[in-house]
Order: C-alpha cells, then structure tokens, then sequence
C-alpha cells in the first residue's frame, strides 16, 4: 500500500515548520516518526497534499529536570523517553508507559509528541500524561501557549491544536515518590490496549486515566475524587467508566470494556511502584 | 526528488517520488530483495532493517526519512562470505523454518543485542515482540538469539 502523491518539505526549526505549515494551511500535515500518521496514509485514510517533516529539528529532542517539572521536547523518541535516567526518577510512570508503545521498532521512530499530537485515544502516552496532570506547550505564528492535557483532548483524532500550531514540549510534573501502576490489556504483544490504564497515588491524592474507553483519553475524575473522600482502592475502582462513554467493536463489547477498566483501575492503583 | 542514502556501505543517489517507502526502494529501486514485505501495516515486522543502527519497520517509514542516513539490510550482514554470528546462530539452532520471517527477524535481534547484550529469554522475547513468525518458531529464534548473545 503507497500513500497517495504529496510534497514533501524538510524544516529545520520550530519556526520554519510552522512558515511552512502557515503557507499551506490545512492541506498540510507535520510529519515527526510518521508511525501514527503513515499508516493512515497508506490506508488512504489520510491524503495531505504536503508533508512538513519535522523529524530533524533536533533541538526539540531533549529531556531537562526543569525543577518542578520534567520538560521532554515533543521531538524526543518513545526509546529515549523510555530509557531516560531522569524520566525513569522522576516519572517513572511515564517511562513505563512509553515502554508499552508498539515494539522496539515502533519506538526507535515514534515520538511523544507525535503521539500526543495524533490524539488517539487508544494510544498509551495521550491518557498516561493526562493522568500525571502534563502540560502541553505548543507554538504558532503569534508565539507559544500552554495546554492543560485536561484540555487538550476535544473528539477523535482531535486536539485543541489550531491548523497552524506544532506542539513543542512536554510538561510532566514529578512524581514526588507517588506509587503508580500502568495496566494495559491487550490481546497480542505490540497491540494497542483493549483497556489501559495510568494511574498514580500519593496519600490521599491520585491521578487516574483510561486509555481506549471512548472518543478521546479519559481522566477519570470520579476514582481521583473518591480517593480524595477516604474510599478504599477497591471502592474507587468501581466509579472507573463513570466519565467514559467506551465504544464497542471487534475487539470488546462496551460493556466488557466498562468491566475491565474497573479492574485495571484497582490493579494499577494497589500497584507498590514507586 | 533527489536522495542519498547509504545502504549496506554504499551510497546511493536516487531520484524518487516522495511518497516512496523505504521497502519500496530497497526492493524496487536498489534491487534488494532479501527484506521482506509481509504485513505492510508495521505489526509483523518481517521488513525489519537497520537505520543508523537500530531496527526500523522499513513498511512505515518514506525514504525521504532516511536521506542521509545508513541503511543496513540483510545483505549488509555477511562480510566476505563469512555469516554474521546472528545467522550462524539462527542456522546452527534451527532458528526458521519457511524463512520469511527471518530477514526481519535477524536484523531486530542484533539491535536487540546491541541495546542488550545478555538478556534473558524473558527480555529476548519481549524484545521480539514486534516480528511475527507465521510457523510459530519462536521457541528456537529466541535459543538462536540467546546463543548469539553467548558467542560474542
């Protein structure tokens, strides 16, 4: 399967890709490790006219202790996401995460921010940086902005992203010694998740988001505020789908899906990670 | 558009059409025929091959990606006749039996190596996870793979 004809441009800076995009407007699409967008491509699903391959803007690869927070360009590849030091200390949730995306191939090319920016939400880094309370920057002609990831996410495939704005970092708050549990249910090894779940707790505190239960990623407020009240894991857990609206398909039936997502929500909250 | 790309130790300048995967022009353009295109959809991995060492799905990325980098496939592997010791452990432990899956196979599990050079069986498998084996071989890839990390 080939994609249909498109030009094909290289941007060398944050500024010239958002020129370009700026130039051709919605006929065009950033390309960063192309694993979420070439397959739609190939399947036709996807026909941009142009191509703005960001993939060598290598500054926007890094991941910097920025204090309060660890700051991850959206260039920066699932494997080094992964295997980052500083990730695996201060969100190790994240790290575990990014380790569950695709297969090793898959994560010598894919990016963070080309997850994030894609807004599927059956993939795993959407809901996980949702969970952690993650703050997206994104740049456009008229300079940059933050995003809440709570705010992020508005339909399918769909972001707050405008047509001529590239996501440029990631925000991550750390972790502070938070237990946390990454739960993924899937049926094959590189599959996407059936049912996934991020999940953190700290005392009385917890962050808690479901991968793959409806149109966009789902913080499940509910589990968070229950905790919050004194609710036992086990308790919160059974008001896991009460924010989702999960969708059948040949994998699972909705209904399946609201049964898993509760029990992947108790495992990954009893989880002892620290 | 013009590329350059350096496939098994050779330069290559090519004039393709962006939408060009790299499957493509390591099977149509440069003649290479050893990757395989199985799945075409990034799950099965049988088009597995190097990009500036490390194991890439060569079904999902354009050409135009790698401009500028090295490329190494299967035929890159063996070095004046002789097998790359990941071959001659594949051969020496039974590691294929139709061999399609082999191509792909090999080349992710010396970037496995690469990155892990004792894993154990468990590591070696979820290291796997991204080739599929029609014949259901695993049991003897992952010996092959074990025995490979022991030769070296």
């Amino acid at each position: 399967m080939i994609p249909a004809p498109f030009d094909y441009k290289r941007a060398s800076s944050a500024a010239e890709a958002i020129s370009l995009v700026s130039e051709y407007g919605e006929d065009a699409k950033f390309l960063a490790g192309g694993h979420s967008l070439l397959p739609l491509m190939k399947l036709r699903l996807a026909q941009p006219a142009v191509l703005i391959d960001i993939a060598r803007i290598t500054d926007l690869s890094y991941i910097r202790d920025a204090g309060d927070h660890i700051a991850i360009g959206a260039l920066t590849r699932h494997m080094d996401v992964e295997k980052s030091p500083i990730v695996l200390q201060h969100a190790p949730l994240l790290a575990n995460a990014a380790s569950h995306v695709g297969d090793p191939q898959v994560r010598h090319r894919g990016t963070i921010g080309g997850s994030i920016a894609h807004a599927d939400s059956a993939s795993d880094l959407p809901a996980t940086t949702l969970a952690m309370g993650a703050t997206y920057v994104v740049q456009g002609p008229n300079g940059a902005r933050e995003i809440p990831a709570n705010e992020f996410y508005v339909g399918f495939l769909e972001s707050a992203l405008a047509p001529d704005e590239m996501l440029t970092e990631i925000r991550v708050p750390k972790m502070n010694g938070a237990t946390w549990g990454f739960q993924k249910f899937n049926r094959r090894a590189q599959d996407w998740a059936i049912v996934g779940v991020a999940a953190w707790k700290r005392g009385n505190e917890a962050g808690v988001a479901l991968v793959n239960m409806g149109s966009v990623p789902v913080l499940a407020t509910s589990v968070a505020q229950a905790i919050a009240n004194g609710a036992s894991i086990a308790d919160a857990a059974e008001l896991a789908a009460a924010e989702a609206e999960p969708q059948s398909d040949l994998n699972a039936s909705a209904e399946y899906r609201v049964h898993l997502s509760k029990v992947l929500v108790r495992r990954a909250l009893e989880s002892t990670n620290a | 558009m013009k590329v350059t790309i350096t496939v098994n130790g050779t330069k290559h300048e090519s004039e393709i059409e962006p939408r060009t995967l790299l499957v493509q022009y390591v099977r149509d353009t440069l003649g290479l025929t050893g990757t395989n295109i199985g799945c075409d959809t990034s799950s099965c991995g049988a088009c597995s091959l190097h990009v500036d060492g490390e194991s890439a799905k060569s079904c999902t990325l354009l050409a135009a990606q790698v401009d500028g980098c090295e490329v190494t496939t299967i035929e890159g592997l063996a070095k004046d006749g002789v097998m790359h010791p990941m071959q001659t452990a594949f051969m020496e432990n039974h590691g294929l039996q139709c061999g399609f899956c082999t191509p792909g196979m090999v080349m992710a599990s010396i970037s496995l190596l690469k990155e892990n050079p004792n894993p154990t069986e468990e590591e070696v498998r979820i290291g796997l996870e991204g080739n599929l084996c029609r014949c259901t071989g695993y049991h003897n890839i992952v010996k092959s793979v074990l025995a490979a990390a022991q030769a070296k």
